[in-house]
């Protein structure tokens, strides 16, 4: 069985609104697959389809060879969850928490237990009631990665954790991934995606845009050139792939799409290289191509962008489909 | 330096302004939140008053009717204890009585539910926190929801003055009989006000208060039935608003005490919210084990989570078993001394059949009360999902009705646990009074344990509700008033019997005073049993959260 989670074409509506519109994901097992998305995205409504906790109206979900709604408690002893929002029994410690989730799931290790909480400096005697946002998320990620389970699904794992806390979360993520276990991680913390991640996915208004590996999804966009030549190529402005030229005397500045570079690349040795400097983009650039519209949004006029938002989505998804080919 | 000690009176007072800032804008704010609530409880109350006067004149339209009423009360321990006595033979006296009885605790009610849910809750929840990082005065969100409480009780007294000054009783008394409904929600309104200081949640809060309210209910019913005992009457606000006797002696001054211990309550409450932390209670918080080897599954988490309830209305119910039997006991005793009155106990079966009505007509109380645990435990699963809890929990390998089997568990054994306890107890005691021991233990059991099928009904639907209609589970309540309604109106109004038979408690026999009759026990049985079940398929069914 080569993948952990295969998800097709799920639709899950809440009255008029289409939470997920077609979903497609694909995590392979033992990855670390990033599932990136701006809030409202889909993300939580994905990850509760798969823990069978949302029946989908449409489309195939498949998790550990298993389908989520049907042989659920079959599939949860096999995975482990952390919510993005973690919700606490008022009146039970948080190592009350930890053990009830871990014997609710099959057992508990308690070396790890006892090694994980002191890792993440949680006092496990407070009541629920008495923890701050980011400590009631340490109970549930210690409650997760104790257990001995195939497949991680972290909903926004580490809102609410300091920098310290969020390197030791790292360092047992990677732990994990060597293990040959399997994590599925919803973020929008892009260095922790950028760093802990196998492939990643992007979700937008219910429906995956972007797929793939991080070299390959920076394939499919623009690399920023800087260079300095003895003359700027007359050809440069027309040929096919190069974006917002800006030409400062003999100094060009563009993007240019990355599946042209070789041929503008050869264009720019014409006007005689004196330097150079190629900026791949980082996932925040990916992230931000993709969602940088939505800074601006407003209620008032959500519905249409929402349309405006699906019809460049849908030219997203095509240019890169042109450009791959 | 003189410019300091001259700004020190200054600062004084408008420290006291400051904590009210914002006042105005939270009890909107309140406003708003509670509508619904509001307009149920302020409309139905009201109409309920309101229908009572022309009800009452048509039913007992001549001096002697009312008047052989008011004297079959006087001699009926059972009456005595719920309803309290009649002062006076007027409709207005009569209605007012009638309305007095059952009202006064239920506007208590609403002001509890409405001062904790708008103070103590939105604590708990962090909502509270939001807005006082606002230009909000601490004390601003108590005051308002106090304000709001208080707004709605006067509105419902305005609203019953009106209604017995149209229906053309007099005007002081309609006044005297509206203000003495209102004051029982002023001082309830206080004692919750002081209930959300102490608890640090909400749930804990209302507990606490409403067993104030029903301990103020349980003082006036001994001083009612027992005349040594008289003055336990002028303990209870229930009891204050019986001796203002609205219609008849109309004493006025009695209002005096609903605002004196009202504002004694929210200078005590005031005091304690200035010496407490935001969100926390007043004790300070304990820490928990580090680890419990006996939270073992998703029954252990139910019980953990509904046990401290149970065990609360388990205190409760012996009580009332206790009240139950010691009123019964005292039941022949009042009669001794009182040969005006042999005639008219001979006509209504002897003191044995008193005894029994007693019995009877508390188990109906018991009965009613335990409806209201059954669906309160029953909600406690909503509360669990709407509170976003249940997703870790079904998350690990816990199938859907597993996770229900707990809680269910407390839906059908807790009604059985309590009502047996309550008449294991008014058993014993009862049985000691009577000639015969285990006559009167059966008795006083019987009268309680017959009950538990229609508390089951009332379970099983909060529970379908749940498995169905996750929204509207908390319509459940509405169930229980209908039934209360039902059972303490419906022959007074004449209600049709379509409408009777609705209420699960209509088809219960009241044993001792019938017969037990089985079908309907098990026919009732069958139908919680049926809407349990249907509530576990629908839960499996649905989307989670």
């Amino acid at each position: 069985m080569s993948s952990a989670i295969d998800v097709t074409g799920v639709v899950k509506t809440f009255g008029s609104v289409r939470a997920l519109d077609g979903l497609n994901l694909s995590v392979a097992t033992g990855e670390v697959h990033g599932f990136l998305g701006p809030n409202g995205a889909g993300k939580s409504t994905a990850i509760r389809v798969l823990l069978g906790q949302l029946h989908a109206d449409s489309g195939s979900a498949t998790v550990l060879g298993g389908d989520p709604w049907r042989d659920a408690v079959d599939l949860h002893r096999r995975l482990a969850y952390v919510p993005g929002d973690v919700n606490l029994w008022p009146n039970l410690s948080g190592g009350e928490v930890i053990d009830l989730l871990a014997r609710l799931r099959g057992g508990i290790n308690r070396a790890r237990r006892d090694e994980l909480i002191e890792r993440f400096e949680l006092d496990p005697r407070k009541k629920g009631r008495a923890y701050s946002k980011g400590n009631r998320q340490k109970v549930a990620i210690v409650a997760a990665l104790a257990a001995d389970v195939e497949l991680l699904i972290l909903d926004e794992p580490t809102t609410g954790l300091d920098p310290l806390m969020e390197a030791v979360f790292q360092d047992c993520i990677n732990t994990v991934k060597n293990q040959g276990r399997t994590v599925l991680l919803s973020s929008h913390i892009l260095s922790e995606v950028e760093a802990l991640c196998d492939r990643v996915s992007i979700i937008r208004s219910g429906v995956v845009v972007e797929s793939g590996t991080l070299p390959e999804l920076r394939h499919l966009t623009r690399t920023a050139i800087n260079a300095e030549l003895d003359t700027v190529p007359t050809g440069l402005a027309a040929a096919n792939g190069v974006h917002d030229l800006v030409a400062e005397g003999s100094r060009v500045h563009f993007d240019v799409d990355s599946a042209e570079l070789n041929r503008v690349l050869r264009v720019l040795v014409e006007g005689g290289i004196r330097s150079l400097t190629a900026t791949p983009p980082t996932l925040e650039e990916l992230f931000l191509r993709h969602y940088g519209d939505q800074v601006d949004d407003t209620p008032a006029d959500a519905e249409g962008r929402t349309q405006a938002a699906a019809t460049e989505a849908a030219q997203t998804f095509g240019r890169h489909e042109v450009s791959t080919r | 330096m003189t410019a300091i000690a001259l700004d020190r009176p200054v600062v004084g007072r408008r420290a006291t302004r400051d904590r009210l800032t914002g006042t105005w804008t939270m009890i909107k704010l309140d406003l708003r939140r509670e509508r619904v609530p509001l307009l149920v409880w302020v409309l139905g109350i009201s109409a309920v008053a309101a229908s009572t006067f022309s009800t009452i004149a048509a039913l007992y339209p001549n001096e002697a009717d009312r008047a052989a009423l008011v004297a079959s009360i006087a001699v009926n321990p059972a009456f005595l204890a719920i309803t309290g006595p009649i002062n006076g033979t007027s409709i207005g006296a009569v209605s007012a009585w009638r309305v007095g009885a059952v009202g006064t605790s239920l506007i208590g009610l609403m002001a509890i539910f409405i001062v904790i849910r708008r103070t103590r809750a939105d604590e708990e929840t962090g909502r509270t926190e939001l807005l006082a990082s606002a230009v909000v005065g601490r004390a601003a969100p108590l005051a308002a929801a106090v304000g709001v409480a208080i707004g709605a009780s006067v509105t419902i007294g305005l609203l019953t003055a009106l209604a017995g000054i149209g229906s053309g009783q007099s005007a002081l008394g309609s006044i005297a009989f509206g203000a003495a409904m209102a004051g029982c929600g002023l001082v309830f309104a206080g004692v919750a006000a002081i209930t959300a200081q102490l608890a640090e949640n909400s749930r804990t809060a209302i507990g606490i208060a409403c067993a104030v309210l029903a301990g103020c209910y349980g003082l006036r019913a001994i001083g009612d039935v027992q005349n040594s005992l008289g003055w336990l009457t002028w303990l209870s606000p229930q009891g204050w608003a019986s001796h203002i006797s609205p219609f008849s002696q109309d004493n006025l001054l009695v209002l005096a005490l609903f605002l004196l211990v009202t504002a004694l309550c929210l200078l005590a409450a005031g005091l304690l919210l200035e010496h407490r932390d935001l969100g926390l209670g007043f004790f300070p918080a304990r820490l928990g084990p580090a680890t419990n080897p006996r939270l073992t599954g998703p029954d252990a988490l139910a019980a953990r989570l509904q046990r401290g309830s149970l065990l609360g209305w388990l205190v409760g119910l012996i009580l009332l078993g206790a009240v139950t039997g010691g009123v019964a006991s005292t039941s022949t005793s009042l009669l001794v001394d009182n040969p005006q009155l042999e005639d008219l106990l001979a006509k209504i079966g002897g003191a044995g059949a008193i005894n029994d009505m007693l019995l009877a007509t508390m188990g109906a109380i018991a009965g009613l009360v335990i409806g209201g645990y059954a669906i309160a435990a029953a909600l406690r699963m909503s509360g669990e999902e709407t509170a976003d809890r249940i997703a870790p929990v079904l998350a690990a390998a816990v199938s859907r009705p597993r996770w229900m089997f707990g809680h269910l568990a407390f839906v059908v054994a807790g009604p059985i646990v309590l009502l047996t306890a309550a008449g294991l107890v008014a058993g014993v005691l009862n049985g000691l009074q009577v000639e015969d021991f285990g006559a009167g233990f059966a008795a006083a059991l019987g009268a309680m344990v017959v009950q538990i099928p229609a508390t089951l009904v009332l379970g099983g639907l909060a529970v379908a509700l749940f498995g169905w209609l996750p929204r509207l589970a908390p319509l459940a309540w509405a169930a229980l008033v209908l039934a209360l309604f039902v059972g303490q109106l419906g022959q007074l109004l004449q209600l049709p019997q379509w409408l009777m038979d609705v209420s699960p408690y209509t088809h219960i026999p009241l044993v001792p005073t019938q017969d037990i009759r089985w079908w309907p026990l098990i026919i009732l049985s069958a139908i919680a049993a049926a809407l349990i079940a249907a509530g576990v398929v629908g839960f499996r069914r649905r989307d989670v959260g």
